[in-house]
């Protein structure tokens, strides 16, 4: 259909059939108040805000829910406009109290500006107001429900967007009340989102309470550092120190939705573990020292290991949530020194579809293409925790008549349906791929396996030619046969046309593998330099108890190492006790770099607080260790040089290309064995990271730590169905023995009927599990 | 002729000296005007503006609610705020702290607190003798508000009709 011509305020605008007034007025730069509509919520019409005069319609007609019709005249400032939204606001505020000097909100309150603006200054209404009871929504929102204005946004929010209706309003009219049905807190993993679509200060953040005004905020954007979808983000700061951090709108990644973990981490950026002074270790005693002294100090350790052991005894590790630039220059160091060992992906085991992989792990179509797909299937992903924007997209896709299909190792609880889902024990999962592929692919796959109903099924979905992405999330890179999955995927995929993506764990697994930052077939990869011990490694940013797939296997090969340099945020017991040198180093709120996302786009942001004490960003104490180290082309002088330098050698940003849909994996044989041979039967722990476990910031920020306990209950457990138990001969409550190789840890068992027989979920990343080895393997469970 | 004459006789009788000794004269015999200071005060506006201090509700709870405000509105800086939830989950300060070298006495912090709780005293004649002794604390304050209380009440309520 054509454009409608429309007059808003004597403004000839060109506006869609079946939009709204206030879209339209919104796009001319029209500004219209309003305190219920959001541009990416469902219209309700409540506020009555917006009401503007209409011509010919003897009444002001609400902006928000009144569609344009073609010569359609509006007025939004005319003396009848302005006297309805005066009427309006004056009731508004009759309930409202008058707070404003201790409410969060004062200062960035929609009603406070829209009363200034639209208000009057004296109101006749003398009697008592309304006073509600605040609720408990949780560690990360506090509520004073009294300030409410039932605007309703936060309940579209939960109904439309977060899935779970956990808000909702009872009562009518002058007792409406807005509030969780059942006294419960919030199980959202975006909920901190309703404190931004409050137009009021009834929903606040809680750890930020009372601790700043909005006046004396400084804004800096940032990029969220905790999943690999690159949120944009604001970071607020008060005298240096970082206060809050609030979504930047993006529409092509986040739109104007951050998750909780993006938002709350800032809180373990100051945490009382932050490392002051770089350190080195003098006959076993600590002692803080400056860092010429210690980088002097871990240059000469390890050239030392390097003439005495060769540079195949050096290994580099680092965190996957590293900027590009450090990850650039850590390789850079390695590679100069003539060692190729080094990695980032500190939790997968199996690395032999290295020489199939495609440049980056990525998604293969941009993020906001991902609510455009008609058939979503997620295989080993808990998508809705790992990267709950990418989530809400799948969600997005799924209200748009998507289907969704899970093939998990876990029958995790999405925001979605799914049409259909495979929930496996870990030993399984190739099997049920195996029965998938043979099922698109019967002359191709002559492995002897049968093909159940379900597999048929998801088989059937897959080849119905429709618009198909198969998404591949942490269990599934960090199984024991990560590979044979990914080609496996890459097979289905390539036979009935979808596309596939890989979700990685951390913030720039993209941007390792495009710095350089894998072995490259050329050295050892993370697995390997710690089961052959080095005789040096360096760290960046690694907690090997709590990062790595198997902390036992790291704290040897560290305990056997003459020197690990440590370049670290925080203090860690294993770093303290086997390290040589501690260099600190800032988080990203602190240093200049640059995060590249799942679809491949670079996102630079600039350090916003200042250092803590001594700490430096990571990739000026790399650019300095390379120095005394004496390698060439060590002259950086801001993190751009560094970029650049990389742009250069990576030369073509590897834009979504349609033409990766379905690659053919060139590790794909015909002959494919049934049952993983390598895993043995039996029972097989499900590793999987608790929400809030994923990275050493997120560990150390208090509030998310308290949510996780709401969302994801006791971590420390051996959860299992109570079929397993059963056969196990243990109950709910009973502390079982978990041994695993050669450890064994105890922990108390909890029913939880999401988890496949055969599998015992003992969640990885927290430290009473950090002494069991791999996280997909087999284990005994005794009492 | 005439006007020359009366300028002779009244430069030879002395008459301007006359007329500016009466003056001397009525003040030399009128009651004295010094005030003994500091056993003496002259009377001083209710509208005062002198020593900072912060009040309390009469039931012994602090006004200060943290809103920041009298931060926000301080043309020279002097104020400064940090604010937390007390145990009892209400809006309070951590810090409250009043720099006398940067304060104006302006009195904007005043008309700004929506609570009444910071107020400039009638009390100007205070000294330090140490350094760091012109930033006023929160507990400082606080003392000055106690001890003043009835002259910051009297003083606020004679305004209250100008307001």
């Amino acid at each position: 259909m054509s454009d409608i011509e429309i007059e808003i305020d004597g403004k000839p605008l060109k506006a869609k059939p079946n939009s709204m007034v206030i879209q339209v007025a919104d796009d001319a730069g029209i500004y219209i108040p309003r305190f219920c509509y959001h541009k990416h919520l469902s219209v309700a019409a409540n506020c009555r805000m917006c009401l503007v005069e209409v011509e010919k319609s003897p009444k002001a007609l609400p902006a928000c829910a009144t569609p344009v019709m073609p010569g359609m005249k509006v007025f939004t400032r005319s003396a009848k406009a302005l006297a309805a939204q005066k009427a309006v606001m004056e009731f508004l505020l009759i309930n409202h109290p008058l707070d404003c000097p201790i409410c969060d909100q004062g200062g960035e309150c929609e009603l406070q500006d829209l009363s200034m603006a639209y208000g009057s200054p004296d109101s006749y209404y003398n009697q008592g107001k309304r006073v509600v009871k605040d609720k408990n929504l949780g560690p990360l929102i506090s509520s004073d429900m009294t300030r409410c204005i039932q605007c309703t946004r936060c309940i579209r929010f939960g109904d439309e967007i977060a899935g779970l209706r956990e808000l909702g309003a009872t009562g009518r009219g002058e007792h409406m009340e807005v509030g969780t049905y059942v006294q419960q807190a919030m199980h959202s993993e975006v909920s901190g989102n309703i404190i931004d679509v409050c137009p009021v200060g009834a929903l606040t953040s809680k750890p930020f309470r009372f601790t700043a005004r909005a006046w004396e905020l400084n804004q800096y954007p940032s990029i969220a550092a905790h999943d690999c979808m690159g949120a944009n983000i604001n970071v607020h700061t008060r005298n240096g120190s970082v206060m809050r951090v609030v979504p930047r709108e993006n529409a092509s990644i986040n739109e104007t939705w951050i998750s909780d973990r993006d938002r709350y981490s800032y809180q373990g950026l100051m945490h009382a573990d932050r490392i002051a002074k770089p350190k080195i270790k003098v006959q076993g005693q600590w002692c803080e020292t400056d860092w010429e002294t210690a980088l002097q100090h871990a240059a000469k350790a390890l050239q030392d290991v390097q003439h005495r052991h060769g540079a195949d005894a050096l290994g580099a590790l680092a965190s996957p949530s590293s900027t590009t630039e450090e990850f650039y220059l850590l390789q850079k160091i390695m590679r100069a020194l003539g060692s190729h060992n080094v990695d980032h992906r500190l939790r997968q085991v199996d690395f032999s579809a290295d020489d199939v992989m495609p440049i980056f792990p990525g998604l293969n179509q941009s993020i906001a293409d991902l609510e455009n797909n008609e058939l979503i299937v997620l295989i080993g992903s808990n998508l809705r925790k790992e990267q709950p924007s990418a989530a809400l997209r799948v969600r997005k896709a799924h209200r748009k008549g998507a289907e969704v299909i899970a093939i998990n190792m876990m029958d995790y609880h999405f925001h979605f349906d799914t049409v259909l889902k495979k929930i496996v024990a870990p030993h399984d999962m190739v099997n049920t791929l195996l029965a998938i592929a043979k099922a698109v692919s019967p002359d191709v796959i002559h492995a002897d396996i049968s093909v159940s109903e379900v597999e048929q099924a998801i088989a059937a979905k897959l080849m119905a030619n429709k618009k198909t992405s198969m998404v591949l999330g942490a269990s599934a890179q960090n199984h024991p046969m990560a590979a044979t999955i990914l080609s496996l995927v890459q097979h289905i995929a390539k036979v009935t046309g979808a596309v596939v993506g890989i979700f990685a764990e951390g913030a720039n697994a993209s941007g390792a593998w495009l710095s350089g930052m894998v072995p490259h077939r050329q050295g050892a990869n993370a697995k390997t330099m710690l089961e052959q011990a080095r005789k040096a490694y360096v760290l960046l940013n690694v907690e090997p108890d709590l990062d790595c797939a198997n902390p036992g296997l790291a704290r040897e090969a560290l305990a056997s190492a003459e020197c690990v340099i440590a370049l670290a945020m925080y203090s860690n017991a294993v770093i303290e006790k086997y390290a040589h040198v501690i260099l600190p180093i800032t988080p990203f709120t602190e240093t200049a770099g640059t995060f590249v996302n799942v679809a491949g786009t670079f996102q630079t942001f600039k350090g916003i607080a200042t250092p803590f004490e001594a700490s430096r960003p990571a990739w000026k104490v790399l650019r300095v260790l390379g120095n005394f180290l004496h390698l060439e082309g060590f002259d950086y002088e801001s993190h751009e040089d560094v970029l650049k330098e990389l742009q250069a050698i990576v030369p073509v940003i590897p834009v979504p290309d349609k033409s990766i849909r379905g690659q053919a994996p060139s590790g794909i044989h015909s002959e494919w064995v049934p049952a993983c041979a390598g895993m043995a039967q039996g029972i097989s722990r499900i590793g999987d990271i608790p929400i809030y476990a994923t990275d050493s910031i997120v560990r150390r920020a208090e509030a998310l730590q308290a949510a996780q306990a709401i969302i994801e209950a006791e971590v420390a457990a051996a959860r299992m169905h109570p079929h397993m138990a059963s056969i196990l001969a243990v109950t709910e409550g009973d502390q079982v023995f978990i041994k695993q190789n050669n450890a064994t840890i105890q922990l108390p068992v909890v029913f939880d009927s999401r988890v496949p027989l055969h599998a015992v979920l003992i969640a990885g990343g927290i430290p009473s599990t950090c002494d069991l080895s791999e996280l997909f393997g087999s284990i005994e469970v005794y009492k | 002729m005439l006007k020359q004459l009366r300028q002779y006789i009244k430069s030879f009788s002395l008459w301007d000296l006359l007329i500016g000794m009466k003056l001397t004269g009525r003040y030399f015999f009128k009651g004295k005007i010094t005030i003994q200071y500091p056993e003496e005060k002259t009377p001083a506006s209710p509208r005062f503006r002198g020593i900072h201090a912060l009040r309390r509700y009469p039931n012994g709870e602090e006004r200060c609610i943290a809103c920041k405000l009298c931060e926000a509105v301080c043309p020279a800086l002097a104020i400064t705020i940090e604010a937390a939830p007390r145990a009892d989950g209400s809006r309070r300060t951590t810090l409250y702290e009043i720099d006398l070298f940067k304060c104006v006495y302006c009195g904007f912090c005043e008309e700004s607190c929506p609570v009444d709780s910071i107020v400039l005293t009638r009390n100007h004649d205070y000294h330090f003798e140490n350094r760091g002794e012109n930033i006023l604390t929160k507990n400082k304050l606080l003392a000055i508000g106690d001890k003043y209380e009835a002259q910051i009440a009297a003083d606020r309520a004679e305004d209250e009709r100008y307001r």
